[in-house]
């Protein structure tokens, strides 16, 4: 091996001989891109490509673009784990080939994301270009009308509504729960925590049918915005109480122990400190709540009902929402239904990003971290207070 | 130190007495552990309702069908026959073809992200796996009618017609790209997309959770960056590899709406995963629940029931190991 080689400046060199000018040392190249590597990369590449375009649809049964570009990346890996053996040992030729593999699975991940986005951006930008399309519904128009008439209002009341009522239930349920898992600590807390876990796995069809058999069935109820928000919640209140929990479990034991050594109760350290610490995290809780539930379609499937109208009202009738909406005008034999469908899932999937990004945001910030306005409130609640002790004292 | 002769005060001290400490909470502690142990037990009895519900609402299935409702593969409630057998069939081979597309790239992807990506692409890659896992699934469900299953026709006819000396890769007209669509192994294939995001962050984490010192080791023992993946990384991560793909294959047993939209329903056993025609328990529910009453909405209930055992019972398990490998167990060094 070359690390063993004596390095020439140990050599034995006579000390009388007139000090040579020492070759300047060969300077070893630490990470970045190895020039080698790229020239193999680049003909492996090239030899590939030329190979497969020879041999392809007149040599190999195979046609068609996907069987093109899978042929094409086999010859890469072969033609690339032959060239790079002139160079290097078995060891090294073999790193290099799973290197190449393990960055082509890192790419197919970005790549399956990019495309899902970038298709169904192509295909709505269509509807999304009407104006009427955010405003209208699709209740009183024929089904094959063009796309300068009807929309997905109905449908966006209908999410804002089930995912706001499904806060409603949650968000309390999760935080209260995340509370006790760590700060009240019971004896049940072990369960408690095994069980949400649980909860976070179980099929949203699943928890669907259960409201759809306890409240349509068993109650008696309408197939409405409610029941699909009460479904909603059974998906939100794992996700909650699981992003919370951790998110308490960050806050600094110094904080709670200094709160309870100026004698507070468990309760004032609970709302005092531990809470508004944790805030932008729970804040981050409750948004990937969001972003998780508003586009589960299988739920809402089962207990919201069907219709195309505009239904303010969550408590009574069925309600459209956006991932139904969607669903249902994909399943149309219709041009004009399947383009409305993508215009409504890019509008979910913005939001979806938008919630998405916001959590990242609020959640980045430090625990503990004060915006502009907190801090000038707490510094004016200062000032007042030595205001007052210095006129207390004065007279 | 000059010495100081403190003055000496014999009175006889008594004896202390042991202090009682009694923690009395206030009222207002009474109450705030009072409501948060409700909340928690609201949550214990939202999960037990629904198994309770799914059990009560399926007897009447399981009453009048026995242990045929687990073995029988047609739906026919008006002729009071029917089971799940061809449906539970229908999801594990969708799930395991999901697992066989998913393995492979969220185990490459995995290795890239912790291993393999540049620092400054790291942080955004984790953020584009977690949003992937946000994204909805009736996008992917849209998506893979509109564009996968297209593009994957050509493929599945190539497996099907090169691969047809094995008698369950045939599919009867060959020729047609018709055949092959609304298939077992294309809705594999997209419920294979679906559940890439989960398996990948969950073996990132673990595998980013591998030791600093070993992986040196490993490298200053001369080895190459493979050679350490395969030293270190890989059997650090091991329990956290097969509780992803456990997770996975939890998520891929219960997805509905990508499997709903793509297969067309079929109450037989799939014997020819690239035919035409194949089933699962959710999408079933999916399609049946608006014209089903009576005992047949119970079947329903009962397969949503067993679909949740199922599940519960893979994704404890994966549970279980994923978090013994977080807490080192699973090494020896």
């Amino acid at each position: 091996m070359s690390v063993l080689a004596p390095s020439p400046s140990s050599s034995p060199a006579p000390a009388a001989a007139a000090p040579l000018p020492k070759p300047p040392p060969e300077r070893v190249r630490i990470g970045g891109a190895d020039r080698d590597l790229v020239t193999h990369l680049l003909y492996a590449g090239l030899g590939a490509l030329a190979l497969t375009w020879l041999a392809y649809d007149r040599l190999l049964p195979v046609s068609g673009t996907i069987g093109f570009w899978l042929t094409c990346y086999g010859t890469f890996i072969v033609m690339l784990a032959a060239i790079s053996a002139t160079t290097l040992d078995r060891m090294a030729v073999i790193d290099r080939v799973v290197g190449v593999l393990v960055t082509t699975a890192g790419l197919a991940l970005v790549s399956a994301l990019a495309g899902i986005v970038i298709f169904t951006a192509v295909r709505g930008k269509g509807a999304l270009g009407h104006l009427n399309f955010f405003t209208e519904t699709t209740a009183y128009i024929g089904p094959d009308a063009p796309l300068d008439q009807g929309g997905i209002f109905a449908a966006i009341i209908g999410t804002l509504e089930q995912v706001a009522l499904s806060l409603l239930f949650s968000v309390p349920l999760g935080i209260a729960t995340a509370v006790y898992l760590s700060e009240v600590r019971g004896r049940l807390a072990r369960l408690v925590r095994i069980v949400v876990e649980a909860m976070t796995a179980v099929p949203t069809i699943v928890a669907g049918l259960f409201i759809y058999s306890l409240a349509i069935i068993q109650l008696g109820w309408d197939r409405s915005g409610l029941a699909a928000s009460l479904a909603l919640s059974v998906s939100m209140i794992p996700v909650v109480t699981t992003t919370a929990e951790v998110v308490l479990r960050l806050v600094p034991n110094g904080l709670r122990e200094a709160s309870l050594a100026l004698g507070t109760t468990q309760w004032q350290t609970v709302r005092r400190v531990v809470l508004p610490t944790a805030r932008p995290g729970l804040v981050t809780a409750v948004l990937l709540g969001v972003a998780r539930v508003i586009g589960e379609t299988s739920p809402v499937l089962l207990v919201a009902g069907s219709t195309n109208e505009l239904n303010y009202d969550p408590t009574h009738g069925p309600q459209l929402s956006l991932p139904l909406f969607v669903f249902t005008g994909m399943r149309q034999p219709l041009d004009v239904a399947i383009a409305r469908a993508f215009g409504a899932a890019v509008v979910l999937l913005a939001l979806v990003v938008v919630f998405f990004a916001l959590a990242r945001i609020i959640g980045g910030r430090e625990p503990g971290h004060l915006s502009g306005r907190q801090r000038r409130r707490l510094a004016a609640g200062a000032r007042a207070v030595t205001q007052n002790s210095a006129q207390g004292e004065n007279p | 130190m000059s010495t100081v002769t403190l003055p000496v005060t014999p009175a006889p001290r008594p004896t202390p007495q042991r202090r009682t400490i009694t923690v009395r909470p206030t009222r207002s502690d009474r109450v705030f552990v009072l409501g948060a142990r409700a909340a928690a037990l609201l949550t214990l009895l939202v999960m037990g309702l629904i198994g309770t519900f799914l059990l009560i609402g399926a007897l009447p299935a399981l009453r009048s069908q026995g242990w045929g409702f687990l073995t029988e593969h047609e739906w026919l409630p008006e002729a009071d026959k029917f089971g799940i057998a061809a449906l539970l069939w229908g999801t594990i081979l969708i799930g395991v073809f999901a697992l066989i597309v998913a393995i492979p790239v969220s185990l490459g992807a995995a290795l890239f992200i912790s291993e393999y990506a540049p620092r400054s692409l790291k942080k955004s890659l984790i953020t584009l796996v977690d949003l992937m896992a946000a994204v909805p699934a009736v996008i992917y469900a849209i998506w893979a009618l509109f564009f996968l299953q297209a593009h994957l026709l050509t493929v599945a006819q190539w497996l099907s017609v090169h691969l047809s000396w094995l008698p369950f890769m045939t599919v009867k007209v060959p020729d047609s790209p018709s055949s092959y669509t609304s298939s077992a192994f294309i809705a594999g294939m997209a419920v294979g997309v679906v559940v890439l995001p989960t398996m990948t962050s969950v073996m990132r984490e673990v595998f980013s959770q591998a030791p600093v010192g070993e992986r040196e080791g490993a490298i200053a023992l001369g080895a190459t960056r493979w050679g350490m993946i395969r030293a270190v990384v890989l059997p650090f991560g091991r329990a956290g590899i097969i509780g992803g793909i456990m997770l996975g294959l939890g998520r891929a047993l219960g997805e509905t709406i990508v499997v709903y939209a793509l297969i067309s329903p079929m109450f037989d056993f799939t014997t020819h995963p690239f035919e035409s025609g194949t089933n699962a328990i959710a999408a079933h529910i999916a399609s049946r629940y608006s014209e089903s009453s009576g005992v047949a909405l119970a079947g329903l209930l009962g397969a949503g029931l067993v679909l949740f055992g199922f599940t519960l019972v893979i994704n404890t398990l994966a549970g279980i190991i994923v978090s013994r490998s977080r807490s080192g167990a699973s090494t020896e060094i």
